[in-house]
């Protein structure tokens, strides 16, 4: 599903340039719920920019469902990101003025979908994580675990082949962070690829599988023993 | 543009913005109200000076003569030159392709009329039928003097308004007979004039018949007539100028002497009067373009600013799937909608109040003060440019916002 190969990004730093990604190979399959660990500043974060087609690779290569990712314009770019990915953030980034119904339609209103059919799938979707009942209210009306589920919605809404989640978790207690694990989980049973970037020893347990990043390169790419319980 | 559901969502972000929707619409609104209000009180200076030069028509030419000042082929100065009927011939036969309206014109000073032991004394003046358009005299009650009154030296007068006031009160002047100087006159007509109460206070007769009651030979006063409406300004004031020459030359006037003869030319103060207004309305023009233009930055700042403000969820729609084109046109149709909507509304209030203070202006030389439907199209058209123009910018930058930059702007 996500294939990477000898992967560079540096950026400039004034006349000097800061490099961030030392040539990283990593190869996640479809269904897999991998965890990305590092602490700040070994890297994480750019490698999901560059993942999610946020920003883009200097060198190596990247493919993402089967295709070669290069020289992408805005546009291209926006149409994979509502095709194949699925965002959550550590922030929720819901847009304040749309309760949560619409936040959750929105990406489909982007895919051109009518507004009732839109509604329908929005609502069966929050129906999943268990907010039917809070469609009409406005993210300030929701607690942290609520929004960070609404966001969850908002990303499976389009049917992606990957949900890329950047500190799902960095926002919530650990009660709350630990039933929307639960909640990745579930989804990740459903057949979905699931990709977690955290620095939570004990989030990225809940994965099945751990790679681990420093300065750069991957130190340790393992399973957790989980899977093989189960 | 006409997709319903791009309208729903910009609906929606306004609605749910309301102050900054008001505030970006008032800015725009109240630029084009000012923009209105110059304009019309623009407008109505125009109409005041209008109706000032409306007393005459105001293609109108009025030849007078005086007294010579320079002796000329063996004649003195100081010598008095007299019209005759061979001057009216003259003119008439000289200039008959320029000439539109033209009166020959006796005229008696003082003249005391009487009704019914009511009186008053009026100016008589002896004119043609074609005097009526001359003096845009128009009539009330009754018709103007005929050519068959004219020939026939009919003892038949026209008065104004304000005589038929004067020596009538409130009954109908209309088919009485009034006594100028003694001598019975029957009134066949009644007319006002714009040019107001003192041209409502003339008494008009058939020439022929005041120049046998206030002349002994054929000497008249002076000529009134209007030119040919299709000559322009300055083809009007070079038939004056060639009028006066062969007038001269027939009265044996030096061409330099200035008062021997007098003609004078509306054309000349309708061409002063005309390249007023053109200052005027340019003057007129740059502010209201001026005031478009603090307009059109205003709304392009708080544009800008909406953007900035908005960068976090530009940010998350482009992350879930937007792409620049969909935020430049949801950016620039917010734009266009708020600047049309509030421009059209400042364009209405603007309309109103010019309504509203219509007629307290009048002491201020502003009469009926509007703005014609071409200006209103116009400035519509301006506004949706303007929102266009000040909605581009921002929304080009928007597209640009790099998601990941934008999510990290906390």
């Amino acid at each position: 599903m996500i294939k990477l190969k000898n992967l560079h990004k540096s950026y400039p730093m004034g006349k000097e340039s800061l490099h961030v990604l030392k040539g990283l190979d990593l190869h996640i399959k479809e269904g897999e719920f991998v965890s990305i660990m590092g602490s700040s500043g070994s890297g994480k974060s750019t490698l999901l920019n560059i993942v999610g087609l946020l920003d883009e690779h200097d060198e190596g290569t990247y493919h993402l469902n089967g295709q070669l990712i290069e020289h992408l314009d805005e546009k291209k770019a926006a149409i994979l990101r509502n095709k194949f990915l699925g965002f959550v953030f550590q922030s929720f980034n819901l847009i304040t003025y749309k309760n949560a119904l619409e936040n959750v339609a929105l990406p489909l209103y982007y895919k051109g979908l009518g507004r009732k059919e839109r509604q329908k799938i929005a609502m069966e979707y929050l129906d999943k994580v268990g907010l039917r009942e809070w469609a009409n209210h406005l993210p300030s009306e929701l607690s942290g675990g609520q929004k960070q589920r609404v966001a969850i919605a908002r990303a499976l809404v389009t049917q992606p082949k990957v949900v890329l989640a950047d500190e799902p978790t960095g926002a919530l207690d650990s009660s709350t962070s630990h039933s929307v694990m639960e909640l990745l989980k579930e989804i990740n049973r459903d057949g979905m690829t699931v990709f977690v970037i955290t620095h939570e020893e004990d989030i990225a347990s809940e994965t099945d599988r751990i790679v681990r990043l420093r300065d750069g390169v991957i130190i340790s790419d393992e399973r957790t023993n989980k899977k093989e319980k189960v | 543009m006409f997709n319903l559901d791009r309208w729903i969502e910009i609906f929606q972000t306004l609605n749910k913005n309301k102050l900054r929707t008001i505030l970006s619409g008032f800015t725009i609104a109240f630029a084009i109200l000012l923009f209105t209000l110059l304009f019309g009180i623009g407008n109505g200076l125009k109409h005041f000076f209008e109706r000032e030069f409306a007393g005459d028509a105001n293609n109108s030419v009025y030849i007078n003569s005086g007294i010579t000042t320079k002796p000329y082929k063996g004649l003195q100065s100081g010598r008095r030159i007299q019209f005759k009927n061979d001057d009216t011939k003259f003119i008439n036969e000289n200039f008959e392709d320029e000439i539109q309206f033209f009166s020959p014109n006796v005229q008696r000073f003082n003249v005391q009329a009487v009704y019914k032991g009511e009186q008053n004394n009026y100016t008589v003046r002896g004119v043609y039928p074609d005097y009526q358009p001359l003096e845009s005299a128009v009539i009330e009650d009754g018709r103007f003097l005929s050519v068959l009154d004219l020939k026939r030296k009919s003892k038949v007068v026209a008065i104004g308004k304000m005589v038929e006031k004067d020596l009538f009160g409130n009954l109908s002047a209309l088919g009485k007979n009034i006594n100028l100087d003694g001598i019975s006159y029957k009134v066949i007509g009644v007319f006002s004039d714009p040019g107001g109460d003192r041209d409502e206070r003339f008494i008009y007769t058939p020439f022929t018949t005041a120049q046998g009651m206030y002349r002994d030979n054929d000497q008249l006063d002076y000529f009134g007539l209007t030119y040919n409406p299709k000559l322009n300004v300055d083809q009007a004031l070079s038939f004056s100028n060639l009028l006066t020459k062969m007038l001269k030359e027939k009265h044996n006037i030096d061409p330099r002497d200035q008062g021997a003869l007098r003609v004078r030319n509306y054309a000349e103060g309708a061409k002063n009067v005309q390249s007023f207004m053109m200052v005027l309305n340019i003057i007129i023009l740059l502010i209201g373009i001026g005031t478009l233009i603090a307009g059109v930055i205003g709304i392009s700042n708080i544009m800008v600013y909406i953007v900035k403000e908005r960068t976090k969820e530009l940010g998350i729609r482009k992350a879930i799937g937007a792409t620049p084109k969909s935020i430049i046109s949801m950016i620039m149709l917010e734009s266009i909608f708020v600047t049309a909507v509030s421009g059209y509304l400042g364009l209405v209030t603007g309309v109103f109040v010019l309504k509203a203070i219509d007629k307290s202006l009048e002491k201020y030389f502003i009469i009926n003060p509007s703005v014609e439907t071409y200006v209103v199209v116009g400035a519509t058209i301006v506004l949706i440019l303007a929102g266009t123009i000040a909605g581009y910018i921002p929304a080009k930058r928007a597209a640009r916002i790099k998601p990941i930059e934008a999510l990290n702007d906390e």
